[in-house]
């Protein structure tokens, strides 16, 4: 259970020390060092990102969501279209969907020019992919768990009562 | 010019303001502060529970509601506390919904004391008990609660200050601002003086919910024979993060909450209507909120404990609500002094133990009620305030 408990402090933020962790779910430092490591290895912690508000940036980023149709290959069913997709650099996520298409993928780019021209010249011309129908994100409210709009954003409004 | 003083209330003038607002002050003429100072939970109220009292108000539910609250919240209520403190209340004749649990407060100590009547009020604690015994006409006796017994309230501590005007102990369990809780055996004893003297008790459990450890909360109204000599006040605002919804209970004997009910139908009428519609959403479907908000605080309070304890400050184990009380006796300054200067110099607002009694001197009251990244950051700055003293 502690353990469990470890992977949603991380989870919340990776930048907690193996002490602070320790302490807070009530174990050894030694031992939480060796449950990190041993869920690198075990690829159950997968990486450590911050989250950015690129928005809030002079760069320029673009993002969308791809709804792709596909046929499936008769031994590998969905796995072999999906690793294919996965290997663009420009590809930031991959999943198998229930419902009215098979595979979200979503995709960043520099502007919408560029992811357009992705989707048209290296998704839509796999073998296999039936159709494509690609949604611009417009902006972003919440990430990771995470308010991005700041008319949403947290502000403590506590501290000005005087006897609680 | 009329002479306004002469025309008010003198008790009420001689009353002291709280003890917390200079820092406040302070506090609030500085950017860039870090405070570990509010008592209140960092934690929005749950969306379901919100919802609750939004619905209610798209239907247009914004009528008075009975006097006690509504039925259904009172039998929700009276199910809550016999599922997590075990004691059974009629919710037709026991229990009344108050604006928060500080009316509870207010009307269990109007309700009981008479002038001369002597209420037991250990310290440090909550800052209301002592105005509001004075206001009620009663006389605050203060019971002085030690470190060296983790701030717990001892039998022995209610015999010496007891006498034939004791009418009223007030047990302000899990406490504020210690953290201290009272163990079944705690509570044990007590109930045996209690019992010898013929008092009533009105115990704030209001951070009940907020108890860490194996054995949980324990009322004292669970004990045999206890039940009928206690107001229980309890509320929602720690244990779902409802604060600004000014919504609490007291449960106890039909006979006081009789009176309780009388005074609160002149004076409040009734509770507010949506907070009571969000109450009945917190009470039927809120337990595991609980249970996960008690979990973070928890995490946070080890980090908290272990951090202030690695400066040198000595702490002892807070098992309840959301504050550690660190001793800062070692630095040979006084509660006041180590607040001013801490904000003075580091921008770190924390509140200072004497302000919750005489006792409290030499102490700190430290609130944890914020993220893991705020509570580091204020670590840091007090472990470099420390160096340079």
């Amino acid at each position: 259970m502690a353990m469990e408990q470890l992977l949603e402090l991380l989870q919340d933020n990776a930048q907690l020390t193996p002490a602070q962790l320790a302490v807070m779910v009530g174990k050894e430092e030694g031992e939480v060092k060796k449950a990190i490591a041993r869920y690198e290895k075990d690829g159950v912690i997968k990486g450590y990102h911050a989250l950015i508000n690129w928005e809030r940036t002079e760069s320029q980023k673009a993002a969308a969501l791809i709804e792709l149709r596909v046929t499936p290959k008769k031994d590998t069913g969905f796995d072999e279209i999906a690793g294919r997709i996965m290997n663009f650099s420009e590809v930031e996520s991959v999943y198998l969907m229930s419902g009215g298409f098979d595979l979200a993928v979503t995709v960043v780019g520099r502007t919408m020019q560029d992811i357009a021209m992705f989707v048209a010249k290296r998704l839509s011309t796999i073998d296999g992919v039936l159709s494509t129908a690609t949604h611009f994100v417009l902006t972003k409210y919440k990430d990771g768990g995470v308010v991005f709009n700041s008319d949403y954003e947290e502000i403590d409004e506590r501290g000005s009562n005087l006897c609680d | 010019m009329i002479e306004l003083n002469s025309l008010l209330n003198p008790t009420i003038q001689q009353i002291k303001p709280s003890g917390i607002r200079k820092y406040f002050d302070i506090a609030n003429e500085m950017e860039d502060v870090i405070s570990l100072s509010v008592g209140e939970p960092d934690f929005h109220t749950p969306w379901h529970i919100r919802e609750a009292g939004i619905e209610s108000l798209e239907k247009g539910r914004t009528r008075y509601t009975p006097n006690r609250g509504f039925a259904v919240l009172r039998e929700e209520i009276a199910k809550f506390i016999s599922r997590h403190y075990h004691v059974d209340y009629a919710p037709e004749t026991d229990i009344l919904v108050t604006v928060g649990g500080s009316e509870a407060i207010d009307l269990c100590m109007r309700c009981v004391l008479c002038p001369g009547d002597e209420a037991l009020i250990p310290q440090p604690s909550f800052v209301c008990y002592e105005p509001i015994a004075r206001m009620a006409g009663g006389v605050p006796v203060i019971i002085e609660t030690k470190p060296e017994n983790g701030f717990r309230l001892t039998a022995e501590e209610i015999e010496e200050k007891v006498t034939d005007k004791t009418k009223l102990l007030v047990l302000p369990y899990p406490n504020n601002p210690t953290g201290a809780v009272m163990r079944r055996e705690d509570l044990e004893a007590v109930a045996r003086v209690v019992e010898k003297h013929n008092l009533l008790v009105l115990s704030d459990e209001i951070y009940a919910s907020l108890t860490y450890g194996e054995e949980g909360h324990v009322s004292i109204a669970s004990l045999p024979g206890m039940r009928e000599r206690t107001v229980l006040v309890n509320g929602f605002s720690k244990s779902h993060s409802m604060t600004g919804w000014r919504l609490g209970y007291a449960a106890g004997p039909k006979e006081l909450m009789a009176l309780m009910t009388k005074l609160h139908q002149f004076a409040i009428m009734s509770a507010p209507t949506t907070s009571q519609y969000a109450a009945i959403e917190a009470m039927k479907n809120g337990d595991e909120d609980m249970a996960y908000m008690r979990e973070q605080y928890d995490m946070r309070r080890r980090l908290i404990l272990d951090g202030l304890n690695s400066l040198g400050l000595k702490c002892f184990e807070p098992e309840g609500a959301f504050y550690v009380f660190p001793s800062i006796k070692c630095t040979g300054l006084t509660s006041g002094e180590f607040c001013e200067r801490l904000i003075y110099s580091k921008h770190v607002a924390v509140v200072p133990g004497d302000a919750f009694g005489a006792c409290g001197e030499g102490f700190l009251r430290i609130s944890y009620c914020y993220s893991v990244k705020h509570i580091t950051e204020a670590l840091e700055r007090m472990q470099a305030f420390l160096r340079e003293l």
